[in-house]
């Protein structure tokens, strides 16, 4: 019974535009049907696409293969020689396909392209600890940054406040189109952002200033969410199963009966943190070091909360802790900076992960300066160069990211009723000098550039 | 200035620097046995690849070039076969922080007697790295929050004795007035503007340059009046020694290369107009909006004294307002107009490691294969006034030299060995190079730049 966690109906087509017009079948005249059939071409494209290879992410790449998309899913997939295109529909050619890549944790649409106070709401600092900020009522949809991934094939991001606090907020699920946050949202809220380690500490004195002092809060955080958890659930019991009838005024003595639990009054803070620990929501914890890492495991133990790792440095160093532990790896991207807690991080991460068995995405991630942002296809190419065969690297950036955000079912592989999320590139998607041609979004064609 | 009292300033230098004896930094004998690279392809950026090439070094320096079969062996010669790999010259990074590079300080916002090599730190973990992306020369410059941060030095990642360097004199190019070479750093658009004493706007920005030449110009003209028309220097008539004036005098006289941060279009004119004003010569540096006024540069290269740009690609535009509009095809747009252009590191902006990433998203931006690895070698060299010593595969210039997996602009190509002067520097097959290489535990820099005072007192 949680209101607050909306997962948007599979989306028809998530770009906004012009105005759709339903022209019903039995219109006759062959001019209205020419005009109709005109409109629904750039409304909502009917669209085939031709590929040397597709990489379906649900099997073995398909050599010469046809991907057909209706009403914004994929309709059909499969070989040439057996997959028919629908009559009057626009077919696109690509030296190789892939699904749309989806970029497991960023922050664009709260972060932007000029980095300066109008376009900077990754993190409120007014305290160390608000899962109550949605990055529902922080997203812009309309932000540069978005484009410019999306025009390297990137169409799904989990998105919202950045690391750099303990708790700095939620993020959202969105895809890189829309023109109103609603109409790209796929899931919010998607997680609740936090972070260990040196960036988390606070400026001047303030709380947390230090790696014992950052975990003590947060403990005393989840307790008094506990302690919400509990009043609220004795207040249900109690409205569920009323108590016994109401002694009436004789002269029997009443038995000592507890005063009447009432509900805690509504407090979004810990709202956001009941639903972590009674794992509607993940908690994303950013740790770089092995120390901070093995906090987060162990507030997991404490707690029971789905725990999912970001950026996770010094992960090769623990390997065996974190897939005993069962829990979900969102790497750094690949060309992070090698400074401050992560200056021990390595391109190699990824294959370390994929040998212990642990699930794992790799990130955008956050940028405070240059580049803005990063691009999940150029950081998974250096994965795929460091240890980590083609499919393995493609898919920390479509169908596993996708599970771990649990929306695979809708996208993350090119599969018969996903949704219609595709990359267009002119050779292989992750070497340097190939290029994307093309990316579509809920079966609209949303880009044509060639990046 | 005479060559006379450039004589004595030129000693005054070396006394003052502590390098009374150049044969300090002078370059350490290499292996003398020659030693030949078999079978590989040569892209000698100076002609065409040779597919199946051989490749002679001698004492430090490149003493054959050409095909297998038609290029001779010396006897006694040290034998490498690398069929299947490729070999190009050893990168020339233009501008580079590594290192933990502290030039000027928070006091003022111009101060050319700063200099970066009294900063550095040779054992820094950062120039591991360095040698791991195939970089074998390196400028490397203080940072961009002044608009003059003070000179910047051109290092050559040497292993005198097999080791990484313990002094950073070890590291020095020297120049032919026996003094390490570098040039001088200046900066200017939203960096350098800051809180009082740093200027508050871009007119400000340049009427504080313009008034710092034209000291020094009056500097130099008191300098030259002590000299008589005898030819005799009258030793009472020199002012007092200034050495932030002295280093704008080398820039104006042309032996030091102002290297110059701009961004912005119109920023970038503006360099162009001081130039003209001072006569300095001038790299242009990072240049986001150089395909705005690519023709302006050209034309200013054509004049002299403009000696080409340096760019710099990230992998998103912004983080500032004066690079939301930087764009993978700045070479291509430079290179159409028929301007010279390199690439750099700007590590830590981007990773050493992959500097050869930077020319091949230059092609990804429409630039042509040859011109991006030119941009990589030999138009750095020439960025650095080092192009008779480095940047190509040529008889008699320096072995340095890298050996790769696989063709240059690959994402899957490994940089297997790098060479700097006849002797390897950095082996992949080496557990420790290759900790250095890919990351991991330990691997870590351990000191970063000093970025005084973008983002901090200017902010």
């Amino acid at each position: 019974m949680n209101s607050k966690i909306q997962t948007q109906k599979l989306a028809s087509s998530p770009l906004p535009a012009p105005p759709r017009l339903r022209v019903p079948f039995s219109v006759t005249s062959a001019f209205t049907l020419f005009l109709a059939c005109a409109i629904a071409t750039t409304a909502q494209a009917q669209v085939a696409i031709k590929a040397k290879t597709i990489h379906t992410m649900a099997g073995p790449a398909i050599t010469d293969g046809i991907v057909v998309i209706t009403d914004g899913r994929i309709a059909a997939v499969g070989p040439a020689a057996s997959t028919q295109i629908p009559a009057g529909y626009e077919t696109l050619t690509a030296e190789v396909l892939t699904p749309g890549l989806i970029d497991a944790r960023g922050t664009v649409g709260l972060t932007g392209i000029f980095n300066s106070r109008h376009d900077s709401d990754q993190i409120d600092p007014s305290a160390p600890i608000q899962p109550e900020l949605r990055a529902i009522d922080a997203y812009n949809p309309q932000e540069k940054l978005i484009q410019w991934v999306r025009e390297f094939g990137t169409t799904t991001v989990n998105t919202g406040h950045a690391p750099g606090s303990l708790i700095t907020g939620q993020t959202i699920i969105v895809k890189t189109t829309g023109n109103t946050v609603e109409e790209a949202l796929v899931k919010s809220p998607a997680m609740v952002s936090a972070t260990l380690g040196p960036s988390a500490n606070e400026q001047g004195g303030k709380a947390p200033g230090t790696r014992g002092k950052q975990v003590a809060m947060l403990r005393e955080e989840l307790l008094k969410a506990r302690d919400y958890i509990e009043k609220k659930t004795r207040a249900a019991k109690k409205k569920d199963d009323p108590a016994p009838a109401p002694a009436d005024s004789t002269d029997k003595p009443t038995e000592k009966s507890p005063t009447p639990p009432t509900p805690p009054d509504r407090n979004l803070h810990l709202e956001m943190l009941a639903d972590v620990l009674e794992g509607k929501v993940p908690l994303l914890v950013h740790a770089n070091r092995a120390q901070d890492i093995e906090s987060a495991l162990r507030l997991k133990q404490e707690f029971g909360f789905r725990l999912i790792l970001e950026s996770a440095a010094e992960a090769y160093l623990l390997a065996p802790q974190i897939k005993e532990a069962g829990v979900d790896v969102i790497l750094h991207p690949s060309m992070q900076r090698a400074v401050g807690d992560s200056e021990n991080q390595s391109f190699e991460t990824a294959a370390v992960l994929v040998k212990a068995g642990i699930r794992f995405a790799i990130e955008s991630g956050y940028e405070s300066y240059v580049p803005k942002t990063r691009v999940v296809l150029f950081e998974a190419a250096i994965a795929a160069s460091n240890g980590l065969t083609f499919d393995q690297a493609l898919g920390a950036v479509t169908i596993e990211a996708a599970r771990i955000l649990g929306i695979d079912q809708r996208v993350g592989s090119i599969q018969t009723g996903k949704d219609a999320d595709l990359a267009l590139f002119s050779g292989d998607p992750f070497e340097y000098t190939t290029h994307c041609t093309a990316v579509i979004v809920g079966g609209t064609i949303v880009s044509r550039v060639e990046r | 200035m005479t060559a006379r009292s450039f004589l004595r300033f030129a000693t005054a230098a070396i006394l003052i620097s502590g390098f009374a004896h150049p044969h300090t930094y002078a370059q350490a004998p290499a292996d003398s046995k020659p030693q030949a690279f078999i079978g590989a392809r040569l892209i000698p950026i100076s002609g065409p690849a040779i597919d199946r090439g051989i490749l002679i070094i001698e004492n430090g320096k490149i003493t054959a070039i050409g095909p297998e079969g038609s290029t001779a062996i010396p006897s006694g010669a040290a034998r490498h076969d690398v069929a299947g790999k490729v070999i190009m010259p050893g990168l020339v990074d233009t501008h580079s922080h590594v290192g933990g590079p502290g030039g000027a300080d928070g006091s003022a916002p111009i101060q050319p007697g700063v200099r970066v090599m009294d900063s550095l730190n040779p054992l820094d973990s950062g120039y591991r790295r360095v040698v791991a992306g195939g970089i074998t020369t390196a400028n490397v410059m203080p940072g961009s929050g002044h608009l003059l941060s003070g000179q910047t030095v051109y290092l050559k990642m040497r292993r005198p004795d097999g080791k990484p360097p313990r002094t950073i004199d070890q590291m020095f190019i020297q120049g032919a007035d026996g003094k390490p070479s570098g040039g001088i750093k200046m900066a200017n658009g939203t960096n350098s503007i800051g809180q009082p004493p740093f200027p508050g706007s871009r007119g400000k920005s340049a009427f504080l340059v313009r008034e710092q030449f034209i000291k020094a110009q009056e500097y130099n003209a008191k300098i030259k009046s002590a000299t008589g028309a005898d030819g005799k220097l009258d030793e009472t008539k020199l002012p007092a020694r200034d050495l932030g004036l002295e280093a704008l005098i080398d820039a104006m006289e042309g032996r030091k290369i102002v290297h110059h941060h701009t961004h912005r279009a119109d920023d970038i004119m503006t360099v162009l107009r001081l130039r003209d004003e001072f006569g300095f010569r001038v790299v242009l540096h990072h240049v986001s909006e150089a395909w705005k006024v690519a023709d302006q540069i050209a034309a200013a290269e054509k004049e002299g004294g403009v000696l080409g740009s340096s760019i710099i690609l990230v992998d998103s535009p912004g983080g500032k307002l004066e690079a939301a509009e930087v764009s993978f095809i700045t070479g291509a747009s430079l290179a159409k107009a028929g301007a010279r252009f390199a690439y750099h590191t700007d590590d830590w902006i981007t990773d050493s490691r992959l500097f050869l990433r930077m020319a091949a998203l230059g092609v990804r931006g429409g630039l042509s294969r040859d011109l991006a690895l030119r941009a990589l070698t030999l138009s750095g060299a020439e960025l650095l006034d080092l192009q008779d010593r480095i940047g190509s595969l040529q008889t008699g210039k320096d072995a340095d030299f890298i050996i790769l997996s696989g063709d240059p602009l690959s994402v899957y190509t490994k940089v297997e060995q790098t060479w700097v002067e006849g002797r390897m520097v950095f082996n992949r097959a080496d557990p420790s190079d290759h900790l250095h290489q890919v990351g991991g535990y330990s691997a870590g820099r351990d000191q970063s730049p000093y970025f005084c005072c973008f983002g901090g007192a200017g902010q």
